[in-house]
């Protein structure tokens, strides 16, 4: 594996934003996640909850509300009053739509998808109801329902779609679709553990196809409701805070529900005996994997999916609708978006990208941070103690000479938030783009001074299909794109055409990148498989069959987050450089392969020559997880490496407290 | 007069109240009509309804009254511990109950009658009935590995004859828990649950399956305490609840579906939940635990619970009556609580406390003949020997106890009465470390007016070490009371009482008078002389004598080897008396129980028994009890049981142990002075209550709920009967005691002024006496004696177990006694040595 000097960079201020809206499509099995900055992510379920595009986000729009229509289509609308509907082709806004009247506080699609409701404030406190209509390629107002005397927080279609139940201060009122008009009003009580509330918001309502109301509200309860008389039929009083959120399955016997003490709970319609056919609703599983409030919940056929302020998405699987109990039913935790980064070709040549969080450049060892409206731009510290071969133990730790410079801190003009940034790997270049424009500056050094010069400021042009990574060949011939859709095409930078197309797999590619010398396309999947492709030979190499002959590890096919970064050696031509949030590995394509039953994860590497049942039992994946989470680790030159990492407690240190809660015993 | 008598071990009380669930009779038949409920008024006549609750107690079942709190009934039949009552589900008043003895009875708890036995023939843990299964009742029975269990069903065939042997046996699940608290039945006897380890199964009777749910159980911090302690059933519907290791309760839906099974965490209790029981209608649900507090569960949700606290003890099970008006807990301190349905609290049972160190070893509180011991944490007991209850408890440490697992907590270690039952003197004792000793004596004087203790002086750290005995000196009233404390510290101390410093002279405390030591030896033992004029002490292998007046050394005894062991009883299934002069155990009776023996006190009696045979003679002026580690009280008897026990005499007991008042000693010692010459037994009758209340029949009329009581036709014949009898069943017992033979030597022989026959261990006993005390006459003697008749603090007998294959700890037993004999008995001893040098 070697030795190497490794820089953990702690220094990376990286708050990832909250979750403000989950919505799940169960045609494509996909997840929309947008963020309290705007941003909008698409996570496949079906590819190992991967992240496969992303929507940057916007000073301005702040979402309140996301949903789905129509299978395919994408809606969101926010506290500037715009309903937006994104392009999942082009990976952009396709139009926004004002939706006449204040901040949407809340939206739904009809059952059919056909009628897109949207809840917004007028005036100072009144809220309404509009019904636009969805046409194939955008919105139509079509009513104003019954103007409200306070703001509706929360809306909810009947299943046949005759009726909604929308949820405002102090009571639920039922709409005829048809009409337009409140049919019920439903108070609600304030009581609160005995004491008077000033207020109850309701925050969710579920309308469910017999008729029953489930709303949850801020006194910690939830309640069920009959909407044919406006009676409280039960009510659970679950938590001692607001209750913020409330998804129901499609098959209407199960329901979750997040509180801001960062519980979710489970309801379940479970019979009362065997063998009667009475039902009953029942609080069944609490799960606490938040710290914070939990903004928004989902209800996938076969998982609870949650979110909230402490950033993480929960994807807790349902053990009861999982068939096989295989790597899928496990706890997904996604804190950090899965970036990958696409190093840089050596001469001038920039392409906006996906978004990379860092990247580093090499010669001048310098890492440049990325963050939502601003780019910063550090030097490496350094040491005396070089840390020669062999001098001091494994694992020790040097003292710094020179501490980290933080050098540059560059804002950006505009609301856009930034997509992606890079530096040139000689530190004289970087470029960064937002959603619509691309940024590029040279930079001087003068001594310790720094002097940045504006070189060009283009609007980027947006093709059919987005492009999501990109690789280039250190000699600048090659160039391999991947896109949304399955499949690597490889052009040749010199004729600037098509190259050739490497064959399509079903699963999303995580991170690509060529290879010095030999031009082999190195290709991370999110089933964590890893192709090796050689571009002059347009075929995979001989490692790479045999590797897909024998099978991965099942230990390297279970790990929880995608590979987002490769990088080579240069004097090691055999060995491939990859990381994901919780390792960092070196594959030794010359090493024998391993099997199910051998060790994946060695603790060390053999230290001495003469032990021969460790090099026996040395396999071609040296694995390290002593850095994490890892958000970026790349090479600085032979014997170094540069580790990023951002260690979750002090996300959770930067985040507003959580709702106090009593501890026993303390 | 008894004619041939056979010593027997007699069980008198003090089991275990908590070793299973209690039940609750369910509403009878001659309780309040239907039409009534309605809150109409009762029809004259009929009496309003009486609730007993039933419980195991050792190979008994006792039958408590509810509203009352008095035993009823004790059901005695079986052979071995009862393991399980449960009501016969056809018919509300009969009982049935299992026991180790491999027997099912049928009782009629109303008057006590057994009407069935089933010979089943293997060991029966626990016992359930089904009201739908009518012809079999489920058992829990180990009859291959020692802990490996099954639940079986036993087919009751019918017969008419009273024993009928009941072998069809059917299991219905296997390796399940021994505990009945892991073994529930379901809405309707559909289903039944276990649990053990980490697991719930439950088998469904009508599809003969079984599911079984999981916990993980890994190692970790999280899961590690998973385990299942208790089950209960939701009686309507399909849900079940279970109690973990951990605090939570788990409430359990769906689980006829393997896959589809969902469960809800409630989650207060901090330790082990002990018991869960359902409402009767379901609506709520009812956990106790170690924290002492009945926590119910409304509509099981987690927010909406009740509590009640402050219940004493740990919650070991709980149980609700079958019209859901009642619940009741027992606790680990041996006590039976029970609670009305909005938590209240209506009343309570309390049995012996069993602590799990008695370091005050069995006493006698003079005043009461009540037995003395540790009860609760910090604790001293009262408890009646002849009424089988606990009088009432003295909280010596009062502090709250703090239950907590691994906290070092403070020990009531000594305790001793002196001035006949007006002094109480405790010590007790916490030590953290090695170096930190707290040590504290409280000295308690009686109130006269309250009944009661009260606590006059507090020292602290009396001594630098720990405290080895105390001994107060029973001589005249008239002189200052005097208490020694002897100390491994080296040093024995006087305590003597002396006016406080108070301008009216009024209050009284304690204040050391004198600090002795010997050599640096550590002190081990004292005793104070019957007459109050000489102190032994020992110290180590030594024994020295001080001069109370002047605490001056007198002389010293030194023994050849060894440390001075105390009066030693070895016992290992056989009980041996000795005689303190005599080097041969005087009796040996094999068998005595099947438990360890832990503790022995000879109680004196009341009324003096006459054993004509020698082996008994010891018995004829103290009765000997003592205590197993199951906490029962036996004692040796001649009398057969059925004699002995009959409700009437247990009635007449209980007269007779009545705490002394006021009016008693008024009355008591004025004729006590009047005729002192007087046979022993006339006086003893002057103790009792004036002579009407000793008739058995009018105890038994006014003792005995009215409900119960038969015809007051049947009554009245008795009653006139008993009346005429009486003069005649009394003579039949005062026969003035002739013989004064005894086992112990000095305390016992209560009358010797005119006993004309005069024992040769007696006067042997003076005359070594007299070789001790060179210098008294013949007069003080006399006094002497008259002080030692009654001094009983002398009667603590430590007994332990020394069979080989047990416990080490049994030699450890015989160091934790009273003074009195232990450390004169080592001083005869000597002085017969130096006699024959």
């Amino acid at each position: 594996m070697g030795e190497f000097n490794v820089h953990r960079v702690r220094f990376f201020n990286y708050v990832p934003s909250g979750i403000r809206c989950v919505a799940y499509n169960n045609q494509s099995n996909r997840l929309a996640v947008s963020r309290t900055d705007g941003t909008v992510e698409i996570y496949n379920l079906s590819a190992n909850y991967f992240q496969e595009k992303f929507f940057p986000g916007h000073e301005s729009r702040a979402t309140e509300a996301l949903c789905w229509a129509k299978g395919q289509r994408l809606f969101s609308a926010g506290l500037n009053g715009e309903i937006i509907e994104y392009d999942l082709q082009a990976l952009n806004v396709k139009y926004a739509v004002d939706a006449f009247g204040g901040p949407v506080w809340s939206m739904a699609t009809s059952p059919s998808g056909s009628q897109l409701l949207v809840s917004n404030q007028v005036g100072c406190e009144d809220g309404s109801v509009k019904l636009f209509q969805i046409t194939p390629d955008k919105i139509q107002f079509e009513r104003n329902f019954d103007r409200q005397k306070s703001r509706i927080l929360s809306l909810s279609w009947h299943p046949s779609g005759t009726h909604i139940a929308a949820g405002s201060i102090d009571y639920i009122s039922v709409f005829d679709v048809k009409s337009g008009s409140a049919i019920h009003k439903i108070l609600v009580d304030r009581q609160y553990m005995g004491v008077s509330k000033r207020k109850c918001i309701i925050w969710g309502v579920a309308f469910l196809s017999d008729g029953t109301i489930i709303s949850v509200d801020s006194a910690g309860k939830v309640q069920f409701w009959d909407s044919a008389t406006g009676t409280l039929v039960k009510s659970h009083l679950i938590a001692n805070a607001d209750v913020q959120s409330i998804a129901v399955s499609d098959q209407e016997d199960s329901f979750v529900v997040g509180t801001a003490e960062g519980t979710v709970f489970h309801f379940q319609l479970v019979s009362v005996t065997s063998n009667s056919s009475e039902r009953q609703w029942v609080r069944t599983k609490p799960f606490q994997h938040h710290t914070h409030d939990v903004r928004t919940v989902a209800h996938s056929p076969t998982a609870l999916i949650s979110g909230g302020t402490d950033t993480h998405l929960v994807i807790r699987p349902l053990m009861e609708k999982v068939e096989v109990k295989n790597y899928d039913a496990a706890l997904r935790k996604i804190t950090f978006p899965h970036v990958s980064i696409t190093p840089n070709p050596q001469g001038p040549h920039l392409y906006p990208i996906r978004r990379c969080l860092i990247s580093c450049s090499k010669r001048k060892q310098l890492l440049l941070f990325q963050f939502a409206h601003h780019l910063e731009l550090w030097r490496l510290g350094s040491t005396v103690a070089t840390g020669k071969m062999g001098e001091g133990k494994n694992g020790d730790t040097l003292p710094l000479s020179k501490d980290a410079d933080h050098l540059l801190h560059l804002k950006t003009k505009g609301p856009e938030n930034i997509i992606c940034s890079c530096i040139s790997p000689c530190g004289s270049w970087i470029a960064y783009s937002t959603a619509s424009r691309f940024f590029l500056y040279r930079l001087n050094y003068e001594r310790d001074n720094i002097s940045l010069q504006r070189v060009s400021d283009a609007t980027v042009s947006r093709t059919v299909e987005s492009m999501c990574l990109l690789a280039v060949s250190p000699d600048g011939n090659w160039l391999a794109a991947s896109g949304t859709s399955a499949g690597v095409h490889v052009y040749n930078l010199k004729h600037l055409k098509l190259h050739c197309t490497v064959p399509a797999y079903n699963f999303p590619v995580t991170a690509l990148a060529i290879a010095p010398n030999t031009n082999n396309l190195v290709i991370a999947h999110s089933d964590q498989q890893v192709f090796e492709y050689s571009i002059p030979d347009k075929q995979y190499t001989e490692w790479s069959r045999n590797i897909q002959k024998q099978g991965f590890h099942y230990l390297w096919l279970q790990r929880d987050t995608p590979i987002t970064h490769i990088s080579f050696h240069p004097k090691r031509p055999m060995h491939i450089l990859l990381h994901d949030a919780y390792m960092f590995c070196i594959i030794d394509k010359s090493l024998p392969l391993p099997n199910d039953k051998t060790l994946l994860y060695n603790p060390l590497p053999p230290t001495n020559e003469s032990d021969v049942i460790r090099r026996r039992t040395a396999h071609a994946f040296k694995i390290s997880k002593i850095y994490k989470p890892l958000l970026f680790m790349d090479l600085l030159d032979e014997r170094t490496l540069v580790a990023v990492e951002r260690p979750l407690d002090d996300i959770i240190a930067q985040l507003p407290p959580p709702i106090k809660k009593k501890k026993f015993g303390t | 007069m008894v004619e041939e008598e056979s010593l027997r071990v007699v069980r008198c009380g003090g089991s275990e109240l908590n070793f299973r669930r209690a039940v609750f009779s369910a509403d009878s038949k001659y309780g309040t009509t239907a039409p009534c409920q309605s809150g109409c008024a009762c029809v004259p006549g009929i009496l309003e309804k009486e609730l007993y609750i039933f419980c195991v107690s050792g190979d008994f079942v006792k039958v408590y009254s509810t509203t009352t709190e008095e035993c009823v009934h004790i059901l005695q039949g079986h052979r071995n511990l009862v393991t399980g009552i449960q009501l016969n589900p056809n018919n509300h008043v009969q009982l049935y109950s299992c026991s180790l003895d491999g027997t099912i009875k049928l009782w009629d708890y109303i008057d006590g009658i057994l009407i069935k036995t089933f010979i089943v023939g293997q060991k029966l843990h626990a016992l359930f009935t089904l009201a739908c299964a009518e012809e079999s009742l489920f058992v829990i029975t180990n009859n291959e590995k020692p802990d490996v269990f099954q639940l079986t069903s036993v087919k009751l065939p019918k017969s008419s004859s009273q024993e009928i042997e009941a072998k069809e046996l059917s299991f219905v699940l296997d390796y399940i828990n021994q505990s009945p608290k892991c073994i529930a039945f379901g809405t309707e006897g559909e289903y039944v649950a276990a649990v053990r380890d980490f697991y719930l199964s439950v088998y469904f009777f009508k599809k003969k399956t079984t599911s079984r749910f999981t916990l993980s159980s890994s190692r970790n911090k999280k899961h590690s305490k998973n385990n299942f302690t208790c089950v209960a059933c939701h009686p309507k519907e399909d849900c079940i609840a279970t109690g973990h290791k951990d605090g939570k309760i788990r409430l359990w839906r769906n689980f006829d579906d393997d896959k589809k099974y969902t469960y809800t965490c409630l989650h207060w209790h901090h330790d082990m939940v002990m018991d869960l029981a359902f409402s009767v209608t379901g609506t709520s649900l009812l956990s106790g635990g170690r924290e002492s507090v009945l926590v119910e569960w409304r509509d099981a949700s987690e927010k909406n619970k009740e509590f009640l606290p402050r219940l004493g003890a740990t919650i070991e099970h709980i149980s609700v009556s079958p019209a859901g008006d009642l619940f009741c807990t027992s606790h680990s301190d041996n006590k039976i609580i029970i609670i009305h349905r909005n938590l209240e609290a209506s009343a309570v049972i309390q049995g012996l406390v069993k602590d799990s160190n008695i370091f005050t070893g069995l006493m006698i509180d003079p005043r009461t003949k009540a037995l003395v011991l540790n009860g609760k944490p910090g604790h001293l007991q009262f408890y009646s020997l002849q009424s089988d209850k606990q009088l009432y408890n003295l909280d010596i440490i009062q502090q709250e106890y703090i239950n907590d697992y691994g906290l070092i907590q403070i020990e009531l270690t000594k305790a001793a009465f002196g001035c006949y039952g007006s002094w109480l003197a405790t010590v007790e004792q916490r030590q953290e470390k090695e170096t930190e000793l707290e040590l504290q004596m409280k000295l308690w004087t009686y109130n006269k007016k309250t009944q009661g203790f009260i606590l006059n002086t507090k020292v602290n750290m009396p001594h630098e070490d720990h405290i080895t005995a105390l001994g107060f000196c029973n001589a005249h009233k008239s002189e200052n009371p005097t208490l020694v404390t002897t100390s491994k510290d080296g040093h024995f101390k006087v305590w003597i009482l002396t006016d406080d410093s108070d301008i009216y002279k009024n209050a009284v405390g304690w204040t050391c008078d004198f600090v002795g030591s010997y050599h640096k030896y550590q002190a081990t033992n004292c005793c104070f002389s019957e007459d109050g004029s000489l102190l032994a002490v020992s110290f180590e292998e030594i024994v020295t004598i001080w001069d109370s007046e002047t605490w001056e050394l007198k002389c010293t005894f030194c023994q050849r080897a060894g440390k001075i062991r105390e009066y030693c009883c070895d016992l290992s299934d056989f009980m041996f008396v000795f005689k303190p002069s005599e080097p041969r155990p005087l009796y040996i009776q094999k068998n005595i129980s099947r438990e360890e023996v832990q503790w022995g006190v000879f109680v004196p009696r009341d009324v003096p028994e006459s054993f004509t045979s020698e082996a008994y003679q010891w018995l004829n002026r103290s009765q000997f009890y003592f205590l197993t580690k199951s906490q029962s009280l036996l004692t040796l008897s001649t009398k057969s049981p059925e004699e002995k026990l009959t409700p009437t005499s247990k009635q007449l007991l209980a007269e007779e142990s009545l705490p002394t008042t006021p009016f008693y000693f008024i009355l008591g010692k004025h004729r006590q002075r009047q005729d002192e010459k007087l046979n022993e037994a006339l006086q003893n009758e002057l103790v009792q209550l004036p002579l009407t209340e000793s008739i058995p029949a009018i105890n038994e009329l006014l003792h005995t709920p009215a409900h119960v009581l038969p015809a007051a036709s049947f009554l009245c014949s008795m009653f006139v009967n008993s009346l005429l009898l009486s003069k005649e069943t009394k003579s039949a017992e005062e026969i003035p005691e002739e013989e004064d033979m005894e086992q112990e030597k000095e305390s016992d022989d209560s009358d010797e002024e005119n006993d004309s026959t005069e024992n040769f261990q007696d006067t042997s006993n003076i005359e070594m006496g007299e070789a001790v005390i060179h210098q008294l006459s013949k007069s003080e003697e006399k006094e002497l004696r008259k002080f030692r008749k009654v001094d009983y603090s002398w009667t603590l007998l430590p007994l332990s177990l020394t069979s080989s294959a047990r416990t080490p700890d049994c030699h450890l037993v015989p160091t934790l006694t009273c003074a009195g004999v232990l450390s004169l008995l080592p001083l005869l001893n000597e002085e017969e040595e130096t006699a024959v040098l």
